[in-house]
């Protein structure tokens, strides 16, 4: 379990960076936390002929909810921040709280140590907590290359089995989270056969309540079910606008238990199992939310 | 001929010079390229948690980091623990005492994944120590005499603290 | 008897070494000039394999050699046939063996079929990738209800079907009882494959020195010596120019005992060939299907039981996947066998397995060895019984217990050690009480469970029984040395693994000495060091090579006492050995030091008597007539979330008898351990093969071994101690009965947790979408089944 040899690379600057990519485009891998990358090189997986550290690029480490430019008050945390940064952090618990419940579910420390925003969310693992979580906050991507940059929605940056919309000359640099309305709730739940692990099913949901306590908006996105981060709209649009209750939410999981997603079977998990917990956890998951946003679900 | 890079680490408070293939695992590198074999290789794809040391004080897996990207970093391996006499570090000696070894093969791990946890939570409950050792996987001892180790080295380090 | 360190918690030797990380594991030795070796193995189950096309990798910089069979000549044969099958009439066993490297078929994935030789692992690696083996793929055998079906591909071709082993045994009549019964149960059961998975992969390092004309070789191997006299075999050598050390082992649980692995075989031959050191370390991908693996059992089963509960009788058939090969002979079926009436005095029994060929990697015993497969088997029966008939669990159990006065107990039956499997002692209700108490079985049946049902939680309760034979012959030795230092080293030629050798053997040694545990120092697993021995498996450590060192340290006592007697000019029953010296009983500072009395037993000059032997030395062996049998009980109180099926376990109870005890902290050790296997086994770890015989999680992502977080929240063991009669010391095997009933706890367990649910569980592992898949069948039958009643 040797990788196979590379030529290695290592930019200081993220304009250096986006240099090699604009040269090599395909040929090049980005070498950020390593945590999912190298796995796969040692097995022989990947064989990039060409690796780009881009530990060095201290720029993309940040965390910031401050006035930025894009002056909403949003939180924005670079690409190549550390996860268990991300999870210490006071103003990611304050400004999105669904991240922050959301960390120690990222594998082990050891790996959070390592591992970084941008490298889980460039990856697109299905299974994995970060895309999920960014597409339920409606969150942004930046991504950048030597002509430019873009933002992409969370919601379009995914596109298939760890897949993204990332082209081979752009490098996801960073991400934005809106600033959260009031009166709003959020809850991450994901069943793992060991702490740690990927989930079997899990699911992120984000709402907001009007001031009569129904719900005025709602996200709910599963893990491990299909080949992306699945945005289960037709389960949020049955409690949108309804007051939460045992009812409604059973009838929203169920939905997303059924018509919106296409779980596999593997070693873990049949497909049958993957669709009742996601019936299960979405269930636990809005009553959660809501009774974080202020409402009392009966 | 293949690439070499050069590379300046202090491991164990001692500075090391290298040119290195990109490619060679740090933990290859620690055991057969600087002799410290106290780190230990269990599956080389970051499940197993034996190859843990710390980089720049936190624990990270040896063997999903090239040696080339530790270059100008500081890291401890597990015989910069208790490096000189006759005593044991805390940590390790709370382990002897509760068995929290048998084939010890994991043991490194488990210890560096433990060092820089407790500098940061000295007073962690029975779960935070269940979640933290879930990332090192042991097969021998069934991990509760692991748990009571962290457990009796914790409560000596607050007494100690306590101590004028 | 008082004792100064047998049944006390002393604390290991080996520990310190081991925390500072230097203890020396195989990847640690390194040797100049040593070259590293890779293997091109089978990337399918079956197949046919024509040219070896190694061109590309030989030109590869750093590529020293590249072998295939054909390069191998005579040294290709099949390995040996390490364990006979028993005398057992009209036993049927078809021996096949593996080549160390594959001829003409590959017969599973994983199996080596060339070998690269190169500067480094790294272009070791990068070389064998560059290796085209031309392969021609045939239909695999990979199930095995259909591997005996006559139309099945065949995984040897010269047999007439994939049959390795068929085996009858018999007790009583089971048809005439059978026609006595209220009830019978019929089942199927299940027992599916899994790893040993020791966190230390296997390795071996091969050094020829032509000079010298000796071989060295270190082996992550439980059995140096044997290794040691089937290399000289297979090499043309005398057994004394191979040296073998096991060094320290980072686990082992019974695959490292297989012998010969094609590695163990090739690499001194290719040091022989280079003369240079070549060094072989497996990784974890090659571990997880070239190390052998356990356990894949289907049972067809049936339980004769009178209305109040007495058991006249059982019937098993059952397969037994031996994978590829079948190297290690029926130790493992008939274990099976003979563990199925357990803690049980059952009047007749019928037995019959069939060992089956498959296209999966080989079969060799995995702590517990077939053990828990038997326990699985009839407890489960005895659960199916009770709820039939309507008594308690408990309750059936202890009406079929043999009682303490009727032992030893025959079960007429054949051991694999060769020897009737005779019960040697044991007292198994007092156990079995104390468990029912420790569980607090009263007031979880009667109140615990209930209260909790209305609060939706699902806890369910487990109480199971088994025994385990263990340490068997057929002997080991020890050597025990007072050195001038005053210091005793002791050496016995057993593997080491975690066990705490270092310790026990080292306490044995002391008691009888006087010397502190610290002043033992003990070697394990060198064969220059220890000539004789066999190894370390079947739990039988403390029992063989433990008696062995208590009669060499026994002899040297005797030769201490003799020459002190001589030199102190007192009466031998004057004198006491402790704290290093031999002194008057109740002067402990008077007499001498055993460091001055063994140089004054090796004398530089003057005359001795004729027939002396110099130094206080003695060598010792032990051979037990047969098995000691261990036995115990084990409870589990387990919450199972009533949505998504996990099972969390609250409390565990281990009420263990392995008559003495030499030291509880070890022993609970071993025991935490095998149940952290053995929870493995239950709820986490299965190994899953496709259709083509292709294994689908060949990682630590996907092979759950269990983590801290997956221990019981609350761990009790109490020890029982009835001595076994057939060693002075008392003592009876450990190592895996921690492991063996806890397939059989766990499925009582949660299957009481969802009593309401109807599920009944036969199948082991059992995972939370497995757990749903029988929670939803259950519900269909009741429904389907609702118009009846």
């Amino acid at each position: 379990m040797k990788p196979a040899p590379f030529e290695y690379r290592r930019p200081e600057i993220l304009d250096q960076a986006l240099e090699i990519l604009a040269e090599y485009g395909d040929e090049a891998k980005i070498l950020a936390g390593g945590q999912s990358l190298v796995p796969a090189m040692n097995f022989r997986l990947a064989q990039p002929s060409l690796l780009v550290d881009i530990n060095r690029l201290d720029e993309l480490a940040y965390i910031d909810a401050g006035d930025n430019e894009s002056n909403d008050g949003g939180l924005h945390i670079g690409a190549m921040t550390r996860q268990r940064a991300v999870e210490c952090s006071s103003v990611v618990a304050e400004s999105a709280p669904l991240i922050h419940q959301a960390m120690p579910y990222v594998a082990h420390v050891q790996i959070r140590n390592r591992g970084t925003v941008g490298g889980s969310l460039a990856h697109a693992d299905p299974a994995a907590e970060l895309p999920a979580i960014l597409v339920a906050l409606d969150a942004r991507m930046r991504a950048q290359s030597k002509a430019g940059q873009r933002w992409l929605a969370a919601s379009d940056f995914f596109t298939g089995l760890f897949a993204t919309a990332l082209r081979p000359e752009e490098m996801l640099v960073g991400i934005e989270v809106p600033r959260l309305a009031d009166r709003s709730g959020h809850a991450f739940i994901e069943f793992a056969r060991r702490h740690g692990d990927y989930a079997v099913v899990g699911v992120a949901v984000q709402v907001t309540v009007d001031s009569s306590g129904r719900c005025h908006s709602a996200r709910v996105v599963l893990m491990s079910v299909g080949d992306r981060p699945i945005d289960a709209q037709a389960a949020a649009a049955v409690v949108s606008g309804q007051k939460p209750s045992v009812e409604v939410i059973r009838e929203a999981a169920a939905i997303a238990g059924s018509d919106e997603i296409d779980p596999h079977s593997d070693v873990h998990a049949s497909s049958d199992y993957r669709r009742h917990l996601a019936r299960v956890l979405t269930s636990r998951a809005l009553e959660q939310a809501f009774t974080r946003a202020g409402v009392r679900v009966e | 001929m293949s690439q070499l890079v050069d590379i300046t680490i202090t491991i164990n408070g001692k500075t090391h010079s290298d040119s290195v293939e990109p490619r060679l695992l740090l933990s290859d590198y620690l055991r057969h390229g600087l002799g410290l074999t106290g780190t230990h290789v269990g599956c080389e794809h970051g499940v197993c948690g034996a190859c843990t040391v710390m980089v720049d004080g936190e624990a990270i897996r040896s063997c999903l980091l090239f040696a080339v990207q530790v270059d100008g970093c500081a890291l401890t391996t597990v015989e910069g623990l208790a490096p000189t006499g006759d005593e044991l570090h805390p940590l390790q000696a709370a382990f002897h005492e509760t068995h929290g070894l048998q084939c010890g093969f994991c043991t490194p791990g488990f210890l560096m994944t433990l060092v820089p946890f407790l500098d940061h939570n000295p007073d962690p409950d029975d779960d935070e120590i269940r979640a933290l050792l879930s990332g090192n996987l042991c097969r021998c001892t069934g991990y509760l005499k692991i748990i009571e180790a962290v457990k009796l080295a914790a409560t000596r380090r607050r007494e100690q603290r306590v101590k004028p | 008897m008082e004792t100064r360190y047998i049944g006390r918690p002393v604390r290991r030797n080996e520990d310190a070494r081991l925390l500072r990380g230097q203890a020396l594991f195989i990847d640690d030795v390194d040797l100049p000039g040593m070259l590293h070796v890779a293997f091109v193995r089978s990337i399918e189950a079956h197949s046919r394999i024509g040219d070896i096309d190694c061109s590309l990798a030989r030109e590869r910089d750093g590529v020293i050699a590249i072998y295939t069979a054909r390069d191998l000549g005579d040294y290709c044969k099949p390995g040996p046939l390490l364990v006979p099958p028993p005398p057992i009439d009209g036993l049927v066993f078809h021996s096949r063996t593996h080549h160390p490297l594959a001829v003409d078929k590959a017969r599973y994935v994983g199996e080596p079929i060339a070998v690269v030789v190169a500067e480094s692992r790294y272009i070791a690696e990068d070389a064998a990738a560059d290796i085209d083996v031309d392969i021609e793929s045939l239909d695999p055998v990979v199930d095995l209800a259909t591997a005996l079906d006559p139309s099945a591909p065949r995984v040897h071709d010269d047999l007439e079907s994939n049959l390795a082993a068929h085996v009858v045994q018999e007790k009583g009549n089971y048809e005439e009882a059978r026609q006595n019964a209220d009830v019978i149960i019929e089942r199927r059961f299940v027992c599916d494959r899994g790893a040993s998975a020791a966190l230390e992969n296997r390795g071996v390092i091969a050094h020829w020195d032509d000079r010298s004309q000796t071989l060295k070789v270190w082996d992550t191997t439980q059995a140096p010596i044997p290794i040691r006299n089937g290399l000289a075999a297979m090499l043309g050598l005398s057994e004394s120019q191979v040296h073998v050390i096991a060094p320290f082992i980072g686990g082992g649980f019974g695959p490292k005992m297989m012998m010969f692995y094609p590695e163990e075989v090739l690499l001194p031959w290719i040091s022989r060939r280079l003369g240079r050191p070549v060094k072989w370390i497996e990784d974890r991908e090659e571990n997880f299907v070239a190390t052998t693996q356990e356990r894949l059992q289907v049972h067809d089963a049936a339980i004769a039981v009178t209305r109040d509960g007495r058991v006249l009788g059982v019937r098993d058939e059952f397969l037994h996947d031996t994978g590829a090969y079948d190297p290690y002979g029926l130790t493992l079926p008939i274990n099976s066998q003979c563990t199925v009436l357990g803690c049980y005095d059952v009047p007749n029994y019928y037995s019959e397995f069939k060992a089956v060929f498959t296209n999966k990697t080989i079969v060799t015993p995995y702590r517990g060895a077939g053990r828990p497969q038997g326990i699985f088997v009839m407890e489960r029966l005895l659960d199916l019984a009770a709820k039939e008939i309507g008594m308690d669990r408990v309750e059936i159990r202890k009406r079929n217990l043999i009682p303490p006065d009727a032992f030893p107990h025959d079960n007429e039956i054949i051991y694999q050690d060769f020897a009737p499997l005779t019960y040697d002692s044991g007292n198994y209700a007092p156990a079995l009480e104390r468990a029912v108490e420790m569980i607090g079985y009263g007031e979880f049946l009667g109140k615990k469970q209930s209260e909790s049902r209305q609060q939706g939680k699902l806890l369910g309760l487990g109480i199971v029984t088994y025994v385990e034979g263990t340490g068997i012959g057929p002997y080991e030795g020890a050597r025990v040395r007072v050195e001038p230092s005053g210091t005793v080293t002791l050496a016995t030629g057993m593997g080491t693994q975690g066990q705490g050798h270092f310790t026990t053997f080292a306490q044995l040694v002391a008691e009888l000495l006087g010397v502190d545990v610290k002043d033992v120092r003990v070697v394990t697993g060198d064969t220059r060091e220890m000539h004789w021995g066999t190894g370390t498996f079947a739990s039988r450590g403390a029992v063989v090579a433990g008696n062995a060192c208590h009669a060499a340290a026994q002899q040297v006592r005797k030769k201490i006492l003799a020459l002190a007697s001589d030199h102190l000019e007192a009466d031998q029953a004057d004198l006491e050995l402790s704290r290093g010296r031999v002194a008057i009983k109740g002067v402990p500072d008077s007499g001498i030091s055993l460091a001055e009395l063994a140089v004054l037993a090796n004398p530089l000059r003057g005359a001795v008597s004729p027939g002396t032997e110099p130094g206080l030395e003695a060598s010792s062996y032990f051979g037990p007539r047969s098995g000691t049998t261990a036995s115990g009980v084990h409870a589990m109180i387990v919450e199972v979330d009533p949505d998504t099926f996990d099972v969390a376990i609250r409390r565990y109870v281990a009420v263990h008898d392995c008559g003495k005890v030499i030291n509880p902290l070890i022993l609970e050790g071993q025991i935490q351990g095998g149940v952290a296997q053995g929870i493995g086994n239950a709820f986490y770890e299965q190994l899953v093969y496709d259709d083509d015989g292709q294994l689908l999680n060949a990682s630590f992502m996907d092979y759950l071994v269990p983590t801290a977080s997956d221990m019981p929240d609350e761990f009790v063991i109490e020890h029982v101690e009835t001595p076994s009669p057939l060693n002075p010391l008392g003592v009876k095997g450990a190592g895996e009965a921690g492991t063996i009933p806890v397939a059989a706890l766990f499925a009582q367990a949660v299957e009481d947790a969802l009593s309401e649910q109807g599920v009944e569980i036969c199948q082991t592992p059992m995972s939370p979408s497995q757990l749903f898949e029988l929670v939803r069948k259950a519900a269909q039958q009741k429904a389907q089944g609702g118009d009846e009643r």
